[in-house]
């Protein structure tokens, strides 16, 4: 008793510090970073217009029609313009931003719990199930994903819940790809042999101590991907096969638009802009990220 | 290096029959009876007999796993079926109509893009941290940034509503078509589009080998025996920072394809990506099975060959 005590506490000791100064190390890189900095305000004011939408935009941006101005120009009342049906475009962009975020997030969670659990298990099981696993990941990782996507979307009719969830099921290959890799080499280190000696259980091993250590590369994967999960999403509903109108969503939008590119040039305009901005700044969020919780892979 | 190309070969074999599989019963979950379209639009009455005597002629009235094996070996003899929709043409003649638009569209893109991006992104390595290197940085992540759809509509917006407005007719090229490709023309735009995002990812690569290889042994001997910048940046540095693009292309032939279904559907050209888009709304079951199994017989080719590629050009590479 006596000798565990200081043990125990300076195990506390070591654990609390070492955990908080290195995420705060990353962070302090993190902030130097203007870029990404910069990613991550335009991310938050992008969030708190999706949140806020009925607040922010002027108008309904299904059910306000406005008459005979069908496409019509940009004014000071309408910054953005009407549509091809006389609504205003900029409540139905404000609007898009919460498709887009929703559909964003919500999908790369669906791929990130998947493939770390797929991930994790061919790692550490290896022999027939990681063979098999990985023949599914090089197959998903090479075949071209917009033709998956529409057959899915197809099948199951589209709505906001199948683009979510075929875009979900469909992108979680990348993330096991890196989660197996790193659980195979973590399976050889001194720290799980340890653990195994000790008897602790396969599924608390990679819960408490390989999951741990692919935390990182998993952010960074996931961040990165959002950006190309959101242009996913758009070039569905741009297809017809993602969110339905009249549901306000960038790519819909610019679907509208696309009917009436000559003569009413700005209802494609302002929703892809939208869509640049938006996957502009996931990827400079995802590149700092990168940066700081992996100081090694700079250039 | 014989067996491991008959292994890759069986893999791919396996991957191919996974993806036929997958799709084929899929395809057969999509709302919709193919028999009424096959009928054509509007109201027709036809009685319950004729209706099976259509089914029985396509097939439709048979189980599932049986159709699949006729279809199976069929196409193993090189017979793809005929078309459900555009009733009797042999979806082997569409999809044959189809391929060569798509490859000139696709190679030509790739080829302008690598033109560009291998001596862009050379330079951007050398000169690290210069102006130029900050240039194609931006350019290089505004153009992975841009979806291609939106891309395609702006140039259709610029090329056909602006320039002919302040410059009319342009030289050489005369007026560029938004739509179609009744002209050579028509090429111009799709071609542009596809290559802006082929030659963004292909300099940052090329940036990131240059830099890579920079750092080697072999390139500071090089400088070490006295060597000129130019002859150590061409004969040592560049050749084997060229490699990794190899490998790129080859894992990219994904991301090409899901662009060229995306951007011929914008600009209305008829290669095998509005084929497939067209054949999916039209519940074409015959078209979309047969083209989905043939873009998995040439990603796993594409692959296979690139990995050989590199394994010749780079004897350092022991295949096992």
């Amino acid at each position: 008793m006596t000798t565990s005590e200081p043990t125990e506490l300076n195990q506390q000791l070591t654990d609390g510090f070492g955990h908080r100064s290195e995420w705060s190390q990353a962070w302090r890189r993190f902030r130097a970073n203007r870029i990404a900095v910069g990613g991550l305000v335009v991310i938050l004011l992008l969030a708190t217009m999706a949140i806020f939408a009925p607040l922010l935009s002027p108008y309904d941006p299904i059910d306000e029609i406005f008459r005979g101005m069908r496409g019509g120009s940009p004014t000071l009342a309408h910054p953005f313009g009407y549509d091809h049906l006389g609504r205003d475009l900029l409540s139905r962009v404000i609007f898009g931003s919460r498709i887009a975020l929703l559909v964003g997030l919500l999908a790369t969670g669906i791929a990130v719990v998947l493939g770390v659990v797929i991930g994790a298990v061919a790692g550490y099981l290896g022999s027939w199930e990681d063979t098999l696993i990985s023949r599914v990941i090089d197959t998903l990782m090479a075949f071209p994903i917009i033709a998956l996507l529409v057959v899915l979307a197809a099948v199951l009719g589209p709505s906001l819940v199948t683009t979510v969830v075929v875009i979900g099921v469909t992108g979680w290959a990348r993330f096991a790809r890196v989660v197996r890799a790193d659980i195979m080499s973590l399976k050889a280190t001194d720290f799980v042999t340890a653990a195994r000696a000790v008897g602790v259980r396969d599924w608390r091993i990679i819960w408490r101590h390989l999951l741990p250590n692919v935390l990182g590369p998993i952010i960074v994967l996931a961040t990165l991907g959002i950006g190309g999960i959101i242009i996913l999403e758009s070039a569905l509903s741009f297809l017809g096969l993602g969110i339905r109108p009249p549901n306000p969503s960038w790519g819909g939008t610019l679907a509208d638009g696309r009917a009436f590119i000559l003569r009413f040039p700005h209802i494609a305009f302002f929703p892809g802009l939208m869509i640049v901005i938006t996957v502009l700044a996931f990827n400079f969020l995802g590149d700092g990220l990168r940066d700081a919780l992996d100081p090694r892979e700079r250039d | 290096m014989l067996t491991y190309i008959a292994r890759r070969m069986l893999q791919g074999a396996v991957v191919i029959v996974l993806i036929s599989v997958g799709t084929f019963f899929v395809i057969r979950l999509m709302p919709g009876d193919p028999t009424y379209l096959l009928l054509g639009e509007g109201e027709i009455r036809i009685s319950q007999e004729q209706m099976e005597a259509i089914r029985a002629r396509w097939g439709l009235d048979r189980p599932y796993h049986e159709q699949f094996f006729i279809w199976a070996w069929n196409l193993l003899r090189g017979d793809f079926g005929d078309s459900l929709i555009r009733k009797g043409i042999p979806v082997r003649q569409m999809i044959f109509e189809a391929i060569p638009v798509t490859a000139i569209l696709n190679v030509t893109s790739l080829g302008l893009a690598l033109l560009v991006a291998i001596p862009a992104g050379i330079i951007a390595g050398v000169r690290r941290n210069s102006t130029f290197d900050y240039g194609t940085a931006v350019g290089s992540t505004l153009g992975v940034a841009l979806p291609n759809f939106w891309l395609a509509l702006m140039l259709i917006v610029l090329f056909a509503l602006y320039v002919p407005r302040w410059f009319g007719d342009l030289p050489l090229i005369g007026r560029i078509p938004p739509f179609g490709l009744k002209s050579w023309q028509g090429y111009i735009l799709p071609v542009l589009v596809l290559t802006t995002e082929q030659m963004a990812v292909m300099t940052r690569v090329m940036r990131a080998s240059t830099l890579e290889v920079l750092t080697q042994d072999y390139v500071r001997t090089a400088y070490a025996k006295g060597l000129p910048n130019t002859i150590v940046l061409v004969r040592h540095a560049v050749r084997n920072a060229l490699l990794p693009v190899v490998t790129v292309i080859g894992f990219r032939i994904a991301f090409i394809l899901s662009g060229t279904i995306v951007v011929e559907t914008v600009f209305a050209i008829p290669g095998i990506g509005r084929l497939f888009t067209d054949s999916i709304f039209r519940l074409d079951y015959q078209v979309v099975q047969s083209l989905v199994v043939v873009l998995a017989v040439l990603v796993v080719a594409v692959n296979l060959l690139t990995d050989l590629t590199y394994a010749i050009i780079d004897p350092r590479i022991r295949i096992n």
